[in-house]
């Protein structure tokens, strides 16, 4: 018996990831749910899969081994720990919550329910940026002095409409649906920052979020580090995410496609020479078996699904992890409020 | 039956899509900020013989389209193949403004009228006819031009297959049919899959373009499988990605790509003339002109 997934919220995530999961091996999306009345009576009219309007229902009569939960933010937490409740595996799109008391609660009660629990984090699964993370790893740019994470991007570049990423209280805003996956590739890099020194929210088109967020912080041993991003930036033709390192004893650039890697001397790791080294998306990225709009979307479906197989605990982007991720999301929002 | 040329001219280069770079793909969005100079390689390709151009319906094309139909005796034998949709310019406008709104925003004629007058009869036909405005609504800066062949853009076709909507290739392949007596084409990243589905669909002997190349790259089920099908499957089949985003030297990828046995066609795309005759040289040196 394959692995029965229900989809709560059918917007663009969800929609994907029902998709992703539905085409994987011995995985069948059999329930999917969203407050809209056309969209819920759309699937279950083509695709036959049973529909419900409350994820409570859903969750209820459906008999699902695991749940992926793509709604608003605001929303994250109660959805989560109802599946938990009911032993079901879940699978939750970025970020986890908006609170970081209640991302570590549910990590906790994951933990203890010993559910599969896994957040959207999908830069983590990319060639590219799992390479670096190997290179700073086995030390190979020594200590790392300075670490600069940017995304740019064209999601807001006219007057807001009425979705919920336009809401503070449901979790829009650049800082939580797009700063957080920077924050969070940083924190797969190089660990968090023990400070937020500065930080700067600024709305350009937006009336009620940010469409920029600036950061400046501090990491143990005296590394520092900025964070800038912005998603109302045209000159993008989609979001483009990049992270520069320095260390001791070289520095590295990569961003989606490639890793441009600079040593000062030969370090002896693999086939890495002194000077300028480049690895491109082509030889880094593993296959998935089954693509639909980056290997990543797929690649961490697969893991999640096998982690459910396997019962694995120690997988890649838990809650615990993502706990981290808000944290340091909450410490900008408070420095943004100090004035000076 | 639409006639395929064996060599495809692509539309990448010129709307900063490189999978492997992204500073290369900013520098070719400088370099054809200009439709001018996008039209002066179709140019020069054109004049080297190959006809047939593979364009996303990104807005620009319109500009293009525009060119043509005002020197229609310079490219009488100038032929295209739309790949819809331009799949940004939807998910940007989703995440902006929900997902109701974009259709209405898109669509040709007021579609949200239509469908909640309940005037179409049952939610079946609703949603065709929805795809069908929103087809219309793209296929509009073609108009009085040759598209023999109407692709669906890999997005699209990889989240129908996923969601195993498998009727909607059948009806694709219908309306472009009935509407423009076109052929309908589907660009896949799983083409292992697509093949299975676009049977089970009824589309016979379908046209289908995939990322085939020696490394993998981008090849959902594997190198091996991919020659396999093209060798014993009824289909035709485009090459694209046959350079891997430029990861494979161009002799290598396209000696390996022309041996396989079962392939139809391969696009490449090129911003500098020296760059498409390689290319076309390499071809002409593997298939014959």
């Amino acid at each position: 018996m394959g692995i029965r997934v229900g989809i709560v919220g059918a917007g663009k995530m969800g929609v994907s990831h029902f998709a992703i999961a539905n085409a994987l091996p011995d995985t069948a999306v059999v329930a999917v749910c969203d407050t809209s009345h056309y969209i819920v009576s759309v699937l279950k009219k083509y695709t036959g899969v049973q529909t419900f309007t409350g994820y409570q229902e859903m969750i209820d009569e459906a008999r699902l081994d695991a749940v992926i939960v793509a709604t608003p933010t605001s929303t994250h937490f109660a959805c989560a720990r109802y599946a938990l409740e009911r032993d079901i595996h879940v699978f939750v799109e970025k970020p986890l919550t908006l609170s970081p008391a209640e991302s570590r609660a549910l990590s906790d009660f994951a933990i203890q329910r010993r559910r599969v629990n896994q957040v959207g984090f999908h830069n983590r699964f990319i060639g590219t940026f799992q390479e670096a993370q190997r290179l700073v790893r086995a030390g190979v740019l020594g200590k790392i002095l300075n670490v600069h994470g940017t995304a740019f991007g064209q999601v807001v570049v006219k007057e807001q409409g009425r979705t919920w990423r336009a809401s503070k209280a449901e979790g829009g805003g650049c800082l939580h649906d797009y700063a957080s996956h920077v924050i969070d590739l940083l924190n797969f890099l190089v660990g968090p920052p023990i400070r937020v020194q500065r930080a700067n929210l600024r709305s350009i088109f937006s009336r009620d979020v940010e469409d920029a967020v600036s950061a400046v912080f501090a990491y143990a041993e005296d590394a520092s580090g900025i964070l800038e991003t912005n998603w109302s930036d045209d000159s993008y033709r989609k979001m483009t995410t990049a992270v520069t390192i320095d260390g001791s004893a070289g520095k590295l650039i990569v961003d989606r496609q490639e890793l441009k890697v600079h040593l000062r001397e030969p370090r002896g790791f693999e086939d890495y020479v002194e000077g300028w080294n480049t690895r491109y998306i082509t030889a880094l990225q593993k296959p998935v078996g089954f693509y639909l709009r980056g290997e990543e979307y797929s690649a961490q479906l697969e893991a999640f699904t096998e982690a459910i197989r396997t019962g694995n605990m120690a997988h890649e982007n838990s809650f615990a992890s993502a706990y981290e991720t808000d944290r340091v999301v909450d410490l900008i929002l408070k420095a943004n409020n100090v004035k000076g | 039956m639409a006639t395929i040329d064996r060599i495809l001219f692509g539309d990448n280069q010129f709307f900063g899509v490189n999978h492997m770079s992204e500073e290369k793909a900013r520098q070719q969005l400088l370099r054809f900020k200009d439709t001018s100079a996008i039209i002066e390689v179709l140019d020069q390709a054109y004049d080297m013989g190959i006809r047939t151009f593979m364009c996303t319906t990104h807005d620009r094309i319109g500009e293009i389209c525009d060119h043509m139909r005002a020197h229609r005796e310079r490219y009488k034998d100038f032929v295209y193949f739309p790949c819809m949709p331009y799949a940004h310019k939807y998910a940007n406008s989703v995440s902006q403004v929900g997902m109701l709104e974009t259709i209405q925003r898109f669509a040709a004629g007021g579609v949200m009228s239509t469908l909640f007058r309940g005037a179409v009869g049952t939610l079946t036909r609703d949603v065709y006819a929805l795809m069908n405005l929103l087809i219309d609504a793209e296929m509009k800066r073609f108009e009085g031009l040759n598209t023999p062949v109407i692709f669906l853009q890999n997005v699209v076709t990889d989240l129908l297959l996923g969601l195993k909507l498998y009727p909607v290739f059948w009806e694709f392949h219908r309306y472009v049919k009935e509407r423009y007596d076109a052929e309908a084409g589907y660009i896949t990243m799983n083409l292992p899959l697509l093949l299975d589905a676009l049977a089970q669909a009824g589309v016979e002997n379908p046209i289908v373009c995939a990322n085939i190349n020696k490394i993998g790259f981008r090849m959902s089920g594997g190198v091996d499988a991919y020659r396999d099908l093209l060798r014993t499957r009824k289909c035709r089949a485009i090459a694209m990605s046959v350079l891997a985003s430029g990861a494979l030297s161009p002799r290598d990828a396209i000696e390996w790509a022309c041996g396989l046995e079962g392939l139809q066609s391969i696009v490449f795309g090129a911003s500098s003339l020296g760059n498409i005759r390689q290319t076309q040289e390499l071809i002409h040196g593997c298939w014959g002109r």
